[in-house]
């Protein structure tokens, strides 16, 4: 009997540790999506003159790019899925994975083969317990990536895009177009996982048509507009990976800040609920005691008696 | 006349945005100044150095390492690749 109450005690104690440890990591990821949340906020400026450089090129130059243009014929998919390098964030891969899953059975019912490129631990171990190959991995930046994380990735997808645009030489095979899953963060409550295609660009897209009094300027440009659209869409694309990047990174933090939230509340209720067993047993053994000993003196008194 | 209204960006941050009288960038094809009232230009910068003459405080000069000057309105932007402001530290001590 004095066996249960000390299960019962023990639980309670590795439970109550438990919770200090979700305790700490909710604190942790709180102060973390402040900071997650504000290098999206620095990372605005550059995004927004990048995005408006880059439709003022397409706006008043006719230059043709390959990084703009559709093909006829798309045939290998990339896809780009961001997911976190640590668990402990609750639904958070699983749910860009989920995503990315749709993406790709889309893909092959459209007859095109999906191609995967994975950032994040998480995602990279998912793939991989299946036996799936993937084209490219990344990971160990996923909860504060850098410009550079975002440039790398950037630079691989745009050489896989730009080889197949060239005629077959028996190379290998590039990429037609590219999709990114990853998750936007809406507020502190609200993340969504979203697919967006980053290639071919829609440069149009997210830019507000110029009003009638504020047209773009007829830009000179330097040394020409097909120059300058050569240096700028590497960076654009850049800079929206980047931009995803970082928004993962707030998800994550405030993902897992909600799944340790809910961690210790269950801990606590764990806790709560051992401790009445706990009480309960001491209670019974007590009641089992006294019996005996009653049980014990009647016999005697019996024995005595007769 | 009108002042140039200049902002340094990288990548991760805004570096600096202010009032200026002049800059001076270093393009592909060579070094460019920009007065007020320049006209518009998008060019693309090669490594160098990013002088800024503020009107208010100091004038500025900062290393970067590639990036992309647009003029508009007098609204210069600069977007720049690893801004390094340790030289512009060094270079305001010189």
């Amino acid at each position: 009997m004095a066996g249960q109450q000390r299960v019962y005690k023990q639980r309670i104690g590795s439970t109550k540790s438990m919770q200090q440890i979700f305790r700490a990591m909710e604190l942790i990821a709180t102060s973390r999506i402040a900071r997650a949340r504000q290098a999206v906020t620095a990372s605005t400026p550059y995004a927004r003159a990048i995005t408006r450089a880059v439709s003022a090129v397409a706006t008043y130059s006719d230059a043709d790019h390959p990084l703009t243009t559709e093909r006829a014929e798309v045939r290998r998919s990339a896809v780009v899925v961001v997911t976190s390098d640590r668990g402990m964030a609750g639904a958070y891969s699983a749910s860009v994975l989920r995503e990315a899953e749709r993406l790709v059975a889309r893909l092959r019912e459209e007859g095109r083969e999906p191609v995967l490129y994975v950032v994040g631990r998480k995602g990279v171990a998912y793939y991989r317990f299946r036996r799936r190959d993937l084209a490219g991995q990344w990971s160990g930046f996923s909860e504060s990536p850098t410009y550079d994380d975002a440039r790398q990735i950037g630079e691989e997808l745009v050489e896989q895009f730009v080889r197949s645009s060239q005629p077959e030489d028996g190379g290998e095979p590039g990429v037609d177009e590219i999709h990114v899953v990853s998750t936007a963060f809406v507020s502190m409550v609200t993340q969504t996982p979203q697919v967006n295609r980053l290639l071919p660009l829609e440069v149009v897209e997210g830019v507000e048509p110029p009003s009638s009094d504020e047209l773009l300027p007829l830009y000179e440009f330097e040394p020409s507009g097909e120059q300058v659209l050569d240096a700028l869409l590497p960076r654009y694309i850049t800079s929206r990976l980047h931009n995803a990047l970082l928004q993962a990174a707030a998800s994550e933090h405030a993902a897992r800040q909600r799944a340790m939230k809910t961690a210790g509340d269950n801990a606590e209720d764990l806790v709560k609920m051992y401790t009445r067993l706990a009480n309960q047993a001491r209670q019974a053994e007590i009641t089992q005691e006294i019996t005996e000993i009653v049980g014990g003196a009647d016999a005697l008194a019996a024995s005595s008696s007769s | 006349m009108a002042d140039l209204h200049v902002e340094l960006v990288s990548a991760e941050r805004q570096v600096w945005a202010g009032g200026a009288s002049r800059l001076s960038v270093r393009t592909v094809e060579g070094e460019i100044g920009v007065l007020p009232g320049h006209e518009p230009i998008l060019a693309v910068l090669a490594d160098g150095e990013v002088r800024i003459e503020a009107t208010a405080g100091e004038s500025m000069r900062v290393r970067i390492g590639g990036g992309f000057l647009s003029v508009d309105h007098d609204r210069a932007v600069v977007v720049a690749e690893d801004v390094d402001l340790e030289g512009a530290a060094g270079s305001a001590s010189r």
